[in-house]
């Protein structure tokens, strides 16, 4: 699938997938990268290593310094991957240097594939 | 985006790797919002400076951005911090919270950016012109410049702040665009308007109403800058409100295209029952004034009100250090301080650690202050005007 370069640079690994928006300040622990907001459909899962894969960011705008903090601690997703990438996560991620791409039709992708993120072009593939 | 040659270079890395980063992230919001281009900016106010707010890695990112030598290009100021910086002992702030405000500062300081800490620059030194292109942060100082002063700015998040003061740039778009700054929605105002707490209501209820729209208001009789001030910052905390016009008082007022908006009317009903809702404390244990920052009117009349007076409980202003200069000169402090109050510089009631500080129930006459405080803070809040908060403390 073919979107658009947020953030540059290459990633592989296992999907993570949320259907709800994710907000990184309160919503994510900056040391474990595990997601602690209550009742988040990936509430106690960890993030570090996946392709955390959500439809758009949401809440504070400090949420890019945790996504920031997430990278320096070495829990960071591996890359991430939006419908629609907005501006908390946007600047996170390029402050960060962690690949990213938007404008996928996340719905195609499950917990669990094998992705192949070139976020140099604005490609995604997943691998079955 | 049209990129000069020259900003093909610094997102090439010719010009570091900092700037390379920082230009890329201007880049990239430009192209989500459908920038054509870079524009220069006259001045910056960056948020994210409160140790509260940014915690650790904002701390450690910002320091790691000093110590590669970032410098700004362009006049920058911050937005308050989470204590008095120079007397943070005396109002009992943490030590190991102040120890890591002080790092934030060093780091800002490092990269040339002025360590002023207002959310009111344009009553410090910071004060753009009508129709200067600007990157700020503050939701109530993005309010005031775009609205009273008719500057231009979106509203920045700290990073992309801190990005325009290295670069001396911003992207064009939004309310840099003159067709994006006309009214969307018209609001009859049909009340007296007295104390500055009656516009922070009047704007806490319109915020609520029209979320991100543009307000052109309509039968405002009078309003000094203080309380177009109260105004700006209610709509900007209750809804998303970064431009507003007032008919015969706002600059871009007689400019604008107006006719045929959808009209919301407001009395004195809406008036009264926005100090009901925002009431859900009783007896205040403090009193904090000065959100936004007090100008030195506020001070002032604080000062007249207090003078020989002995309060049971204290009051707080809040306001920036260089009108806490002004007052201390003009004899306000002393005042103020005698009957019990303090002056309060560099920070304010919603970024410091009140909550840690043993208060519960803070009295306030800012709508703004009344939006946030029970969230940010765990307070219960006691909203009124000036005269009844005063009284309530004697």
């Amino acid at each position: 699938m073919k979107g658009r370069t947020i953030s540059p640079g290459k990633a592989e690994g296992e999907a993570i997938v949320s259907p709800e928006p994710i907000g990184f300040y309160g919503g994510i622990d900056i040391k474990t990268g595990i997601v602690i907001e209550k009742n988040h459909p990936l509430e106690g899962k960890k993030i570090a290593g996946k392709i955390l894969v959500f439809p758009c960011g949401k809440g504070s705008t400090v949420g890019s310094y945790v996504i920031y903090g997430l990278k320096k601690n070495g829990v960071a997703p591996a890359g991430i991957i939006n419908r629609e990438t907005e501006t908390i996560v946007a600047t996170g991620v390029i402050l960060a240097g962690i690949p990213c791409v938007d404008q996928i039709d996340i719905d195609k992708i499950k917990t669990g594939d094998r992705i192949f993120l070139d976020a140099d072009k604005g490609m995604i593939e997943i691998k079955h | 985006m049209y990129l000069t040659k020259e900003e093909e270079k610094i997102l090439d890395g010719e010009k570091g790797e900092v700037l390379e980063r920082m230009f890329r992230l201007l880049v990239r919001l430009g192209d989500i919002y459908g920038a054509d281009k870079m524009i220069p900016v006259g001045s910056v106010q960056v948020a994210g400076v409160s140790y509260k707010s940014i915690g650790d890695p904002g701390t450690e990112f910002l320091e790691d951005m000093a110590s590669k030598g970032a410098k700004v290009k362009v006049l920058t100021y911050l937005n308050p911090a989470g204590m008095d910086l120079e007397n943070w002992k005396d109002f009992d702030f943490p030590e190991d919270f102040a120890k890591n405000q002080l790092r934030i500062m060093n780091a800002f300081k490092k990269m040339g950016i002025v360590v002023t800490s207002t959310c009111t620059p344009y009553l410090a030194g910071n004060l753009p012109r009508f129709r200067e292109h600007i990157a700020w942060s503050e939701s109530s100082a993005v309010s005031f410049s775009n609205s009273v002063i008719g500057a231009r700015t979106n509203r920045e998040g700290g990073p992309s702040a801190l990005a325009a003061a290295l670069c001396g740039v911003t992207p064009n778009y939004g309310l840099h665009l003159w067709e994006n700054r006309q009214p969307t929605i018209k609001i009859k105002v049909d009340a007296d308007l007295v104390f500055n707490s009656d516009f922070g209501a009047l704007g806490y209820y319109v915020g609520k109403q029209v979320k991100n729209k543009i307000p052109y208001f309509t039968g405002i009789k009078k309003a000094d800058t203080d309380q177009l001030k109260s105004l700006g910052a209610a709509m900007a905390a209750s809804g998303a409100v970064a431009l507003y016009h007032v008919e015969g008082l706002t600059p871009e007022a007689d400019l604008v295209e107006k006719e045929g908006l959808e009209t919301i009317s407001v009395g004195k009903k809406e008036i009264r029952e926005t100090y009901d809702n925002l009431n859900s404390g009783k007896k205040p244990d403090i009193v904090i004034l000065g959100c936004p920052h007090s100008s030195l009117r506020e001070i002032s009349r604080l000062a007249e009100k207090l003078e020989g007076k002995h309060l049971k409980k204290p009051i707080w202003i809040c306001t920036s250090r260089m009108i806490k200069e002004a007052a201390i000169r003009m004899g306000y402090d002393e005042i103020i301080t005698k009957a019990g109050g303090s002056i309060v510089a560099d920070t304010c009631m919603v970024v410091s650690p009140i909550e840690k500080m043993g208060y519960k129930i803070t009295g306030v006459n800012s709508g703004k202050a009344a939006n946030y405080l029970p969230g940010f803070c765990k307070q219960e809040v006691v909203f009124a005007n000036i005269d009844d908060l005063v009284e309530e403390m004697l």
